[in-house]
């Protein structure tokens, strides 16, 4: 089998996934909707692999059949298979599959078992055909086939009020992000005749200069779709608000995958960014205020999954600035190892919400540490790999990103430097979960955990405390935690070992195994030779491994040595909290900015040009006309026969006489 | 004789006819002066036709016949189904097709 075939059967397996689960959802007895699905992703991941075997030099097209056919170009429904899109294929239906996997137990008293096993093989393929696509047509397909999955998701538990209002939060902010990609490929097929990849970045190497208005242009649009999907400043704010979903979903959607895919596409895109390096330094730039501006509210805000996606966001910054600084490959090390200890931190966080039997807010939290010994140890795990612990997977792969971007030198050492600070407040929040999840004193729920049963609380909504019921549409009665699952068991065990040893692809001057692998596609770029000593490399390395060492021994000061001192500093720095648990008032003034101007619009449109202007003028001005015209033609319409004659001999008379007067 | 005692007669007839249909009630005497202004035109085409010596008016005049016959159908199946119904007989009392 060639490359390409593997690529379609990559694409094959999750479709005919979605097929079975949703139309055999009513033959599928138990579990077996669940493993059917997490099947069909394997089988995707060994496709991914044969690819993998299969790869060469060279990147592989195939198409299907052609799309659109004009005089100019042809748009064909193509597949890219190169060294860039199988590494997104294995890193997607790997970590997918785990996360299938661990669903199968996790969701099991859920009403809507089946029907969130098809949502998410859905998910799974339209992420594998946006990675897979070798146009911009069949991107911009996946890339809404991707936000629609989202909104599915988020908006599972459809009879929470707050689910489906962060769905369409979710939605309306993919939307920006797909109308800029969409501009942004007309602006190219304008300027160079092509859809294709190949044709585009050829096009615009030969007809387009160096920082060319319209290229930098079409640039920052696609950094508007990278910016909406990948949750970065100012399109961030959909993110947290997407916890509402079940905790797998946070973990595969909102954490490993599709937040992601914006990173995939300016790293996809790297020849228009080279040419346009005005738009990279803006992606740079926005990259590294993100991830400082999220690690800040992790700091605060208290919901144990808001922490883990406010981390995220800080996360893809990291990976942002990196393939914005042309480090390519470290961008995509970052975002594999994100990958692995993000989702791991997911599946944990789900596994306390269910000791804690739906409750999220860390606040309640404390000394799970005996209860749930296998998911402090990942949980743990995953943290360590987040902070950057020397060793860990994360350590080598974020201060990868941060040696290549200092070395960039003039103003990139600030963003450098800024990203060591975030790191340094990583660490600080990573341990702040952990310490505050399971050391301290043993709350009600751990200490009846010890006892060998699981705490219940009275169902309700986690965010506003509403009271609700266990039926279809809302989470169901039961709640699933790691020590009592097997397949939760499994995928965080493979999770936490991937997240321990995933760096050994990375390690500077050592394997470097990644970025040769990415190096074919990689090839071409202008800062291929700009790499950084391997002196630099590892002075960085020293400093990351002592900044993660600083933030976890701060978290460990501040959260189990004296542990009143946050509460104190609350209180002395009770503005910058405030600051800092409202978001940066993001939400505020965005509700300030749109949402209430808009509303205001409708209700105007409503009450003046509907009621008054369409209701009043136009329909009754129009009725009314009719109305009295009517009444005119009504009177003559008396009903007696004898009238209607006399009227036809006074016509026909009439006719007469005319012709007579006329005529003599 | 000369053509104007025909058309005059003819005329004579039609006024006869349209006072009926306009100034009396009964649907039967309605439908006999229909009749009256018919017949007043067929003798009017007879004695055009007469007057040049064509077949033309004779012919329109057979059609006029077969379409009063026809209307008589219509509007005596009409009158009798109005019996039977026991409605007035009465053209001012049919008005339900007022506006």
């Amino acid at each position: 089998l060639s490359a390409t075939t593997y690529g379609w059967l990559i694409l094959v397996f999750p479709l005919a996934g979605i097929l079975v689960v949703s139309f055999g959802w009513r033959l599928l007895p138990g579990r077996l909707p669940g493993w059917i699905a997490s099947g069909a992703i394997f089988g995707s991941f060994l496709a991914s692999l044969g690819a993998l075997a299969e790869l060469d030099e060279r990147a592989h097209v195939d198409s299907a059949f052609t799309y659109a056919a004009t005089a100019d170009f042809e748009a064909e429904l193509s597949i890219l298979v190169d060294p860039l899109s199988v590494f997104m294929c294995l890193v997607v239906s790997g970590v997918s599959f785990l996360i299938h996997v661990y669903s199968v137990a996790y969701m099991w008293s859920d009403r809507g078992y089946a029907r969130y096993f098809a949502y998410l093989n859905y998910f799974v393929f339209s992420m594998l055909l946006l990675v897979l696509a070798a146009n911009f047509v069949l991107l911009i397909v996946g890339w809404a086939f991707v936000g629609a999955a989202s909104y599915l998701l988020i908006s599972f538990w459809y009879r929470r009020g707050t689910a489906t209002y962060a769905g369409i939060k979710a939605f309306v902010m993919n939307v920006i992000g797909d109308a800029g990609l969409v501009v942004a490929a007309f602006l190219l097929l304008n300027e160079t005749g092509s859809l294709d990849y190949a044709g585009v970045f050829a096009g615009a190497e030969e007809s387009l200069g160096r920082n060319d208005g319209t290229l930098v242009a079409a640039c920052l649009l696609i950094l508007v779709g990278a910016f909406a999907k990948s949750a970065q400043l100012p399109l961030h704010t959909w993110l947290p608000d997407a916890m509402e979903g079940p905790t797998p979903v946070s973990a595969l959607i909102h954490a490993a995958t599709m937040v992601t895919a914006g990173v995939y596409l300016i790293a996809r895109t790297f020849p228009l960014f080279e040419l346009a390096p005005a738009a990279a330094d803006v992606s740079a730039i926005i990259g590294a205020l993100t991830l400082l501006f999220a690690a800040t509210v992790a700091l605060a805000v208290t919901d144990l999954k808001r922490i883990i996606a406010y981390s995220t966001i800080s996360q893809i910054g990291y990976m942002v600035l990196g393939v914005s600084v042309a480090a390519y490959g470290a961008g995509l090390f970052h975002l594999m190892t994100h990958a692995f200890f993000k989702a791991l931190l997911f599946m944990g966080a789900g596994s306390v919400i269910g000791a804690m039997a739906g409750r999220q807010d860390i606040d309640g939290m404390g000394g799970f540490r005996r209860a749930m010994p296998f998911t402090f140890v990942t949980f743990t795990v995953g943290a360590l790999a987040l902070a950057g612990f020397p060793l860990m997977s994360g350590f080598f792969s974020k201060d990868e990103i941060l040696a290549f971007t200092l070395n960039r030198g003039g103003g990139y050492v600030v963003l450098g430097v800024v990203g060591y600070l975030a790191a340094f407040l990583t660490a600080f929040y990573a341990f702040r979960m952990v310490f505050r999840a399971f050391f301290g004193e043993p709350v009600p729920e751990a200490r009846e955990l010890e006892q060998g049963h699981l705490a219940h609380h009275d169902p309700a909504n986690p965010m506003t405390g509403e009271p609700e019921d266990t039926d279809v549409g809302f989470p169901g009665p039961e709640h699933h935690v790691a020590e009592r699952e097997w397949p939760m068991k499994a995928a965080m065990g493979i999770l936490a070992a991937l997240a321990v040893v995933g760096g050994v692809v990375g390690i500077p001057a050592m394997t470097d195994t990644l970025e040769h692998f990415l190096e074919p596609t990689f090839e071409e770029s202008r800062f291929h030779e700009t790499v950084p000593s391997e002196g630099a490399e590892w002075a960085g390395l020293a400093v990351g491994g002592l900044v993660a060492i600083a933030g976890i021994g701060l978290a460990w000061f501040a959260y189990l040595r004296t542990p009143g001192w946050t509460g104190r500093l609350r209180e002395r720095f009770a503005p910058v909290h405030d600051f800092l648990v409202h978001k940066w008032y993001f939400d505020e003034l965005y509700d300030a900015l749109f949402v209430r101007p808009w509303a205001a619009a409708g209700q105007f449109g409503r009450s003046v040009i509907e009621t008054e202007l369409v209701q009043g003028v136009i329909t009754g001005g129009a009725t009314g006309l009719v109305r009295a015209g009517s009444s005119v033609a009504r009177a003559i319409q008396t009903g007696y026969l004898r009238a209607y004659a006399l009227l036809l001999l006074a016509g026909v008379g009439g006719l007469g006489l005319y012709f007579l007067i006329a005529s003599s | 004789v000369d053509i104007a005692w025909f058309v005059v007669l003819s005329g004579f007839i039609f006024c006869i006819g349209a006072g009926g249909v306009l100034t009396r009630r009964n649907p039967l005497v309605v439908l006999l002066c229909l009749e009256l202004m018919l017949n007043a035109g067929n003798l009017a085409l007879i004695a055009f036709a007469r007057m040049h010596g064509g077949h033309d008016g004779q012919v329109f005049a057979l059609i006029v016949m077969v379409i009063a016959a026809c209307e008589v159908v219509v509007g005596l199946g009409i009158i009798v189904a109005m019996y039977r119904r026991r409605l007035p007989i009465d053209v001012d009392e049919m008005s339900e097709l007022r506006g």
